[in-house]
C-alpha cells in the first residue's frame, strides 16, 4: 500500500469507530426522546464530533471536518445549555451521522461527489439554522456555591455548565476526595466511579495538588448527589473516600426561580430519598450545614419512569399520518427519503481480544517445540547415514507429526475465532435505522432484536449489513401496517418487527420477521404469472410455500407490482443473490394476517471449510461438508422418473436427484451403484449423484476469475496439495439447479 | 542527552501526528500517553522537558493536568503546552491563566509546533 493509501486507510479506520461511537450514543437519546436526555449521551456525541474534526482536520478532509465542526457547534450549545434537545434536533443529528458516513464512503474511495458537497453544505446550514430563544437572564447559580475560585478555574466550560445546572436545580453537591497508591489509582477511582455514578453525577475529577503521602495522589472529585447523605455514605462505604458538602446558599430574594423547570428522571428506587438532607439524622457527620437544603427540590415534576427496554419509534408527524398503509406513499415534503447508504463498514479491520492473540502466540511457541523436535530426528538420521531406521525412530517420528497435526489444526481454529465477530455490530446500526424508516413510513413500529452475541466471520458479517437493510425496510414499508389498519384489523396499534440470529450447529439463521399482513400468495401467483415468469401448468402444481419462494425471482418484484400487492419485493432478488455469494440460502415463511418471516441460513465462516473430495467421469470435485447431510449408496433402480424427473425415495420423502456428471456434460458410463450426497441448506434437500468418494480436507475456496466465475454450480477453485486443483461445488446453487429442472421438467 | 516531550492526547491518530512532528526535530524524543491518569502515573517515574497536552479528555481534563504539575514543586518548572481546537477560547485562556506556556489550534502546521519547541527547548 502507498503510504497516502495507509493514511487513509488509518484515517477510515479511526474516523469508523468514532462514528460508530457517535451512533451508539444517539441511539441511547433517540430511545429516551421526550424524557430529558442524560447528559453523558450529549457530551459523547459532543466529544465524537470534536475528535472527527480534529482527525478529519488533520487528513485534510474538509468536507468531513467542516460539517463536524458545524456539529460541533450545534452540541457544544446543547451540552451547555443553550438549546433544547427537541425532535428537530434529534432528527437533525441522525442524518448528520447519514451524511458522515456516505462522506466516509465517498473518502475511503478518494472521491467528492458534488451531490454530497451540496448535502453537507444543508447540514451544515441546517445545524446552523436550530436554536431555540436562550433562557430568561437569571443570577448565575454559581455565585452561590462556595466553592474556591481556584477549583473552578480549571473547570473546563462543560464542566462548570454541569456543575451550574446542578446548583440550579438544588442538587445536593459534595466533594468527596480521596487518596490512593500511585500505582493503582486509575482502578480505585474506577472503582468509585462505579459507586457513584448510580447515585449521582461526577461533575468533575480533580487531582489534588496536595500529594496524598511519598507514593500516593489525592483526588477532589465534585459530585452532585441524587440522593441523601446516608445512602451517598453507604455507597461509599470501604473506599478511601472522605465526604465534604460543598455549601450553597439560598437564591437572592426577589430573584427568578429556574428559568425553565427541566424534569429529571430518578432512578426508580430512590423516590423517597430524593429530597434534600433536611434533618439533623439525616445530616451526615461533617458538621457544615447540609448542602443544598434551602432549595426546594418540591417543584420538580417526576416524569413517568421506566420506560420499556424495547425501542419505540415515535408518533409521526401530522403531515405523514393517514398515508400509513400505502407502499407507495409520497414522502412528506421537506423530509428526503433515506437514501440507501450501505451499513457496510469502510476498514477492513477486525478487533481481537488481546487474550485469543495471547494463546494464538502460545500455540506457535508449542508448534516451535515441536519443530525443534523434528529437526533432532532429522539430524539423527542424517548421521546415521546408510544405517536402516529402527522401528523407535518412526514411531517416535509419528509421534511428533501426530503433535504437528494437533497443533496447526488448534492454530487453524484459533485463527477463524479471530475472525469472528458478534452478528450485533451490524444489529445496532440497523436498530438506528428502524428508527427513521418508521417515522418516514408513518409506521408504529416496536423492533425487538436478538442473538446479538452470536459470531460469525467478519466477512460474512459485513456483507450481511445490506440484505438485511433490505429486508427490514421491506418489513416496515411493506409488511407492516399503519396504526389504524392495525386497530381495524384487531392488532395491537404498534407492529413488531423482529431481527434475531440462533446458532445452529455450523449454521446460523438470522430471522426478519414482521407481524403484519403477511403476503398474498394468490396475488404473487397472478404477478408471476402476468411476468411470463411460470406457466399456467408450474403454478397450478405448486405448493403455497413454493408459490411464496416465486418472489425471489429476478424480473418478479418492482415497485408497482409490490405495492399493488401490499406485498414486499425491493430487490427480493437481488437479496437472494448476496445471500448466495455466501454460501447462504433465504428462505420465506407468511401467513395472511399474520405476518411474514424470512430465514438467511448462513455459514459460521467462508475461509477454511472442511469439504468431502469426490470424482465424477474421472474428474474430481470437492463440496463443502457444511452442506452435507448424509452420504448413500444406491442401486440404478432405486432412481425413480417421476414426471420426467428424477427422484429417491429417501426413508420416505421424495428426494429430488442430480447427476452431477450430466450437468457438467461428461461422459457417462453405465455403474452398478452411485454414491448420493444428500445436501440441504434450511429447508431444501437434494440428492447429487457422483461415482467415487475420495475423503474429507479442509480447502480454502479461491474464486475464479473472469468469465469463469460465472459457471453454474462451482463456487471456485481449491488446492489439494500435490498441485492438484479442482473446482468447489456451490451447493446452494445446486439446490436451486435442481428445484428449477423440477421446475422446467413439471 | 535527548529532550523528553510528554504527549498526552486521546486521539490516536491526532497523538500520532504530534509524535511525529515532535520526533522529526532532532534531539526530542516523545513519549506518549492516551489519558490525563497515565500521564499522572508517568510524571513521578521520569523526568520530562516539555509537556504537550489536550484539553477534552475522557477522565481528567487537560486543565486539571495543568494546574496539577504547576502546583507541584517536582513539576512546576517543565513547560506545558494546550493543543485543542478552534473555537475553546475559555478552556484555552484557561489553560493559559493556570500556567500553560504556549497552545496550539488543531489543525495546525507541524512548523508551529517545532517553533514552540524550539522556544521552550533550549538549546536547541
Amino acid at each position: 500500500m502507498t503510504p497516502g493509501g495507509k493514511a487513509l486507510a488509518e484515517f477510515v479506520a479511526e474516523a469508523t469507530e468514532i462514528l460508530d461511537a457517535l451512533g451508539r450514543d444517539l441511539l441511547a437519546l433517540d430511545e429516551a426522546r421526550g424524557q430529558e436526555a442524560d447528559p453523558e449521551h450529549i457530551n459523547g456525541i459532543f466529544r465524537a464530533a470534536h475528535s472527527l474534526k480534529g482527525l478529519s482536520g488533520l487528513f485534510g478532509q474538509e468536507r468531513i471536518s467542516q460539517l463536524a465542526h458545524a456539529a460541533e457547534d450545534l452540541l457544544d450549545r446543547l451540552r451547555l445549555g443553550r438549546l433544547t434537545l427537541d425532535d428537530g434536533v434529534l432528527d437533525t443529528l441522525v442524518d448528520a451521522l447519514d451524511t458522515f458516513q456516505a462522506l466516509l464512503g465517498e473518502a475511503s474511495r478518494t472521491e467528492e461527489g458534488p451531490e454530497l458537497t451540496q448535502r453537507t453544505r444543508d447540514m451544515e446550514d441546517r445545524m446552523a439554522r436550530l436554536g431555540s430563544p436562550p433562557p430568561a437572564v437569571e443570577e448565575d447559580p454559581l455565585e452561590r456555591l462556595e466553592l474556591d475560585a481556584t477549583v473552578r478555574a480549571v473547570f473546563t466550560e462543560y464542566e462548570e455548565h454541569r456543575l451550574r445546572e446542578n446548583v440550579r436545580r438544588g442538587v445536593a453537591l459534595w466533594r468527596v476526595r480521596a487518596a490512593f497508591d500511585l500505582t493503582d489509582f486509575d482502578q480505585g477511582l474506577a472503582d468509585l466511579n462505579a459507586r457513584l455514578k448510580p447515585v449521582g453525577e461526577v461533575i468533575s475529577t480533580l487531582p489534588s495538588s496536595r500529594p496524598g503521602g511519598a507514593n500516593g495522589i489525592a483526588f477532589d472529585l465534585i459530585f452532585g448527589a441524587k440522593v441523601a447523605a446516608p445512602s451517598l455514605e453507604a455507597a461509599l462505604r470501604g473506599t478511601p473516600a472522605e465526604l465534604a458538602p460543598l455549601a450553597v446558599r439560598p437564591p437572592q430574594e426577589g430573584a427568578p426561580g429556574p428559568a425553565f423547570d427541566v424534569p429529571r428522571p430518578p432512578p426508580e428506587d430512590v423516590d423517597a430519598e430524593l429530597l434534600p438532607p433536611d434533618t439533623d439524622e439525616e445530616a451526615p457527620d461533617e458538621d457544615a450545614e447540609p448542602p443544598g437544603g434551602s432549595t426546594s427540590l418540591a417543584t420538580v415534576p417526576v416524569p413517568p419512569i421506566g420506560s420499556p427496554p424495547r425501542m419505540r419509534a415515535v408518533t409521526p408527524p401530522p403531515t405523514v399520518v393517514g398515508l400509513q398503509a400505502a407502499a407507495s406513499a409520497p414522502l412528506p415534503a421537506g423530509r428526503p427519503k433515506t437514501e440507501e447508504t450501505s451499513l457496510r463498514s469502510l476498514t477492513q479491520t477486525v478487533r481481537v481480544d488481546i487474550g485469543r492473540l495471547d494463546g494464538l502466540i502460545n500455540m506457535v511457541g508449542e508448534l516451535l517445540l515441536i519443530k525443534a523436535n523434528l529437526q533432532r530426528l532429522a539430524e539423527t538420521s542424517r548421521q546415521d547415514g546408510t544405517v536402516a531406521l529402527s522401528k523407535l525412530f518412526g514411531q517416535e517420528l509419528s509421534r511428533e507429526t501426530r503433535q504437528l497435526e494437533r497443533k496447526l489444526e488448534a492454530l487453524q481454529e484459533g485463527l477463524l475465532e479471530a475472525r469472528m465477530v458478534p452478528v450485533g455490530q451490524v444489529f445496532d446500526k440497523l436498530a438506528r435505522l428502524v428508527r427513521k424508516i418508521a417515522r418516514e413510513a408513518g409506521k408504529e413500529i416496536d423492533f425487538v432484536s436478538s442473538g446479538g452475541e452470536v459470531e460469525l466471520d467478519k466477512l460474512i458479517v459485513e456483507e450481511l449489513s445490506d440484505p438485511l437493510m433490505h429486508l427490514i425496510r421491506n418489513a416496515i414499508d411493506h409488511g407492516a401496517e399503519g396504526p389504524e389498519s392495525r386497530l381495524a384489523a384487531g392488532k395491537p396499534r404498534r407492529a413488531v418487527v423482529r431481527l434475531r440470529a440462533e446458532q445452529k450447529g455450523n449454521h446460523v439463521v438470522i430471522s426478519v420477521s414482521d407481524d403484519g399482513s403477511g403476503i398474498d400468495e394468490v396475488r404473487v401467483r397472478e404477478v408471476a404469472l402476468s411476468r411470463g415468469l411460470v406457466t399456467p401448468s408450474q403454478v397450478s402444481e405448486m405448493t403455497r410455500r413454493e408459490l411464496l419462494n416465486l418472489i425471489f425471482l429476478p424480473g418478479f418484484s418492482t415497485r408497482a407490482s409490490v405495492s399493488a400487492l401490499s406485498g414486499r419485493g425491493v430487490g427480493l432478488d437481488v437479496v437472494k443473490n448476496n445471500l448466495g455469494n455466501l454460501s447462504g440460502i433465504i428462505d420465506v415463511w407468511s401467513e395472511r394476517g399474520k405476518g411474514t418471516a424470512f430465514h438467511l441460513t448462513l455459514p459460521v465462516t467462508l475461509a477454511i471449510v472442511r469439504a468431502l473430495v469426490v470424482g465424477v467421469s474421472g474428474r474430481t470435485y470437492a463440496v463443502p461438508l457444511n452442506s452435507v447431510l448424509e452420504i448413500l449408496s444406491v442401486q440404478p433402480r432405486d432412481i425413480r422418473t417421476v414426471e420426467r424427473r428424477e427422484v429417491l425415495d429417501l426413508r420416505g420423502q421424495t428426494l429430488p436427484f442430480l447427476r452431477l456428471g450430466r450437468l457438467f456434460h461428461l461422459p457417462e458410463h453405465e455403474v452398478n451403484r452411485h454414491f448420493v450426497i444428500v445436501v440441504g441448506l434450511a429447508q431444501q434437500r437434494l440428492g447429487i449423484a457422483v461415482d467415487e468418494l475420495f475423503g474429507q480436507q479442509d480447502i480454502v475456496t479461491k474464486p475464479l476469475g473472469g468469465r469463469l466465475s460465472r459457471v453454474k454450480g462451482i463456487s471456485g477453485a481449491t488446492d489439494l496439495g500435490n498441485r492438484r486443483t479442482v473446482l468447489v461445488l456451490d451447493v446452494a446453487e445446486l439446490l436451486e439447479e435442481g428445484i428449477a429442472q423440477e421446475r422446467r421438467r413439471a | 542527552m535527548k529532550f523528553k516531550v510528554l504527549i498526552v492526547e486521546d486521539s490516536k491518530v491526532s497523538r500520532e501526528h504530534i509524535a511525529a512532528t515532535v520526533e522529526a526535530v532532532d534531539g526530542v524524543e516523545a513519549v506518549t500517553t492516551a489519558s490525563g491518569f497515565e500521564a499522572l502515573k508517568l510524571l513521578p517515574r521520569q523526568r520530562f522537558d516539555l509537556i504537550i497536552t489536550d484539553i477534552n479528555m475522557p477522565d481528567i481534563n487537560g486543565l486539571e493536568l495543568i494546574n496539577f504539575v504547576k502546583k507541584n514543586p517536582n513539576y512546576r518548572d517543565v513547560p506545558l503546552i494546550i493543543v485543542t481546537t478552534e473555537g475553546r477560547e475559555q478552556d484555552r485562556s484557561r489553560g493559559m491563566a493556570l500556567g500553560a506556556a504556549g497552545y496550539l489550534v488543531k489543525p495546525f502546521q507541524p512548523e508551529d509546533l517545532e517553533a514552540l519547541l524550539r522556544r521552550f527547548l533550549k538549546p536547541l
